[in-house]
């Protein structure tokens, strides 16, 4: 039986009937909740392990877990989602903080609007969205810096920004896993 | 694949509002974003303390990370010594008798040195200027600002403003210190600018970061550029901050305006670092006030 905790999480998070519970199997409602905000989470933490580079190249792979989740699963998130997890990130990140938050917020409300006006998407087209999103986000955190503090010049991020979009495609795989994982009952 | 349909909310006034409701979170929620930014900006060390309690949060996790990979570092170090261990003796070999002439010059001119300093009553131990010994534990390899992690903080004496330097050489300056740990602002940061010279001649130049882990050298001279590949920078110790000599980068290309340098101390196999009191304290505090009560008188 379902109850009706469950019946509304479901409703919320909307996943389909491919993964309603079997018998005597029910999805965990919490893990349904807190897989995808966790997962961003960890990947904020990512820079704070030791991992040492003379230039920026690490992808900030709390963003790119955010866009993954945003672009294969619309809806799992409010579009205010952006503020509380940027803001995670900007605790580890180094950047000033609220910038991450700020630059996150944007994004979800950008791809909001861009998902109201979308007749189709596919695979290709939102890693299109991503990389443009993932160009404009970096740029945006140099740019934020550089009002806080002297800041390098912007080429030294370009190569930061080409793996970034590389990767991102093996970022859409770890979600869809864990999406399955979370949703498998 | 189409746009979900439950992001249309259809005839119900109540979750039409509610969807409506989440537009101006989102909408109020990037203002407050906005507004956090100005105040940091405002303020670079406003959030410090919410920062320094995320990083002594993971800290523990960290220092385990970083020991498993020091030991890992070390493995591999110890196994490739064992290839080519008969050529790279007698390489060895030869450099030691070479070094033994140079060693027993060098020590008779610390000799002479310290005679003319007691002549001078000129007192400087290294020793009196450690703080305390750490170890960087992380860096911030994603953000374009250059900072890493300490594993000690102001239990062990750090403080914001020391500057922190390697065996190879200087690391960079502390600017964020939390109980157990601290932030390091690397030398490779843009925002960091050391007063350098060049050894042997002491031809004066202002260094500062590329955020490429480059620094570039500027000569205090304009119109001349005497730097060559291959030169040696140390700190000059001017400005009160950095204690001078400590060695600080190699160059490696001469530019238009100076020239691009590699440093010497390289953040992730510095196997330990020294937090150092800054070199002329007083003199730097006076300094700092003055600069803070003359109006328009910011920066470096």
């Amino acid at each position: 039986m379902k109850n009706q905790i469950l019946a509304i999480g479901l409703k919320i998070l909307g996943p389909s009937r491919d993964y309603e519970s079997r018998i005597e199997r029910h999805q965990s409602p919490l893990k349904i909740l807190l897989v995808p905000i966790l997962s961003v989470m960890a990947g904020s933490i990512i820079t704070a392990m030791p991992l040492f580079s003379d230039e920026p190249l690490l992808p900030p792979m709390g963003f790119l877990i955010l866009l993954a989740w945003r672009l294969m699963r619309p809806g799992i998130w409010p579009t205010w989602v952006g503020l509380p997890l940027g803001m995670f990130d900007d605790l580890y990140s180094g950047q000033p903080f609220g910038s991450a938050a700020f630059l996150w917020s944007l994004t979800m409300i950008v791809i909001e609007v861009i998902d109201s006006r979308a007749i189709w998407r596919d695979h290709i087209q939102d890693w299109l969205l991503a990389a443009v999103a993932i160009t404009l986000v970096i740029f945006g955190g140099v740019a934020v810096s550089g009002l806080a503090h002297w800041a390098p010049e912007i080429f030294v991020v370009m190569p930061q920004i080409l793996i970034s979009i590389l990767v991102f495609p093996l970022v859409v795989r770890l979600c869809a896993r864990l999406d399955n994982w979370r949703l498998a009952a | 694949m189409a746009p979900p349909i439950h992001r249309r909310p259809g005839y119900s006034r109540k979750a039409q509002y509610s969807l409506f409701a989440t537009y101006v979170l989102a909408i109020a929620g990037t203002v407050f974003a906005g507004l956090l930014l100005v105040i940091s900006v405002a303020d670079p060390t406003g959030f410090a303390a919410l920062r320094n309690a995320a990083s002594e949060t993971t800290a523990p996790v960290v220092r385990f990370f970083d020991s498993v990979r020091r030991t890992a570092t070390d493995m591999g170090e110890n196994l490739s010594a064992y290839f080519d261990a008969a050529s790279k003796n007698k390489a060895l070999t030869h450099q030691v008798e070479r070094n033994r002439t140079q060693l027993a010059e060098t020590d008779a001119v610390r000799l002479e040195n310290r005679r003319l300093r007691g002549l001078l009553d000129l007192v400087e131990s290294e020793e009196a200027n450690k703080i305390a010994i750490g170890r960087l534990i992380s860096s911030s390899a994603s953000s374009s600002r250059r900072i890493a992690t300490l594993s000690i903080g102001s239990n062990q004496g750090v403080a914001p403003g020391q500057p922190v330097r390697g065996p190879a050489g200087l690391i960079g300056r502390i600017i964020e210190a939390g109980p157990n740990t601290a932030k390091v602002l690397l030398i490779s940061d843009a925002e960091n600018v050391i007063p350098v010279l060049r050894l042997p001649d002491g031809q004066p130049a202002l260094a500062s970061g590329m955020g490429n882990g480059m620094v570039m050298i500027r000569p205090v001279d304009l119109g001349v550029n005497p730097f060559k590949k291959g030169d040696i920078i140390t700190t000059s110790g001017n400005g009160g901050l950095y204690p001078p000599n400590v060695p600080y980068a190699r160059i490696v290309r001469k530019t238009s305006d100076g020239a691009m340098a590699v440093p010497l101390a390289a953040p992730g196999n510095s196997p330990y670092v020294i937090v150092m009191r800054p070199y002329q304290e007083p003199a730097k505090a006076a300094l700092d006030k003055a600069l803070a009560q003359t109006p328009a008188a910011g920066g470096e």
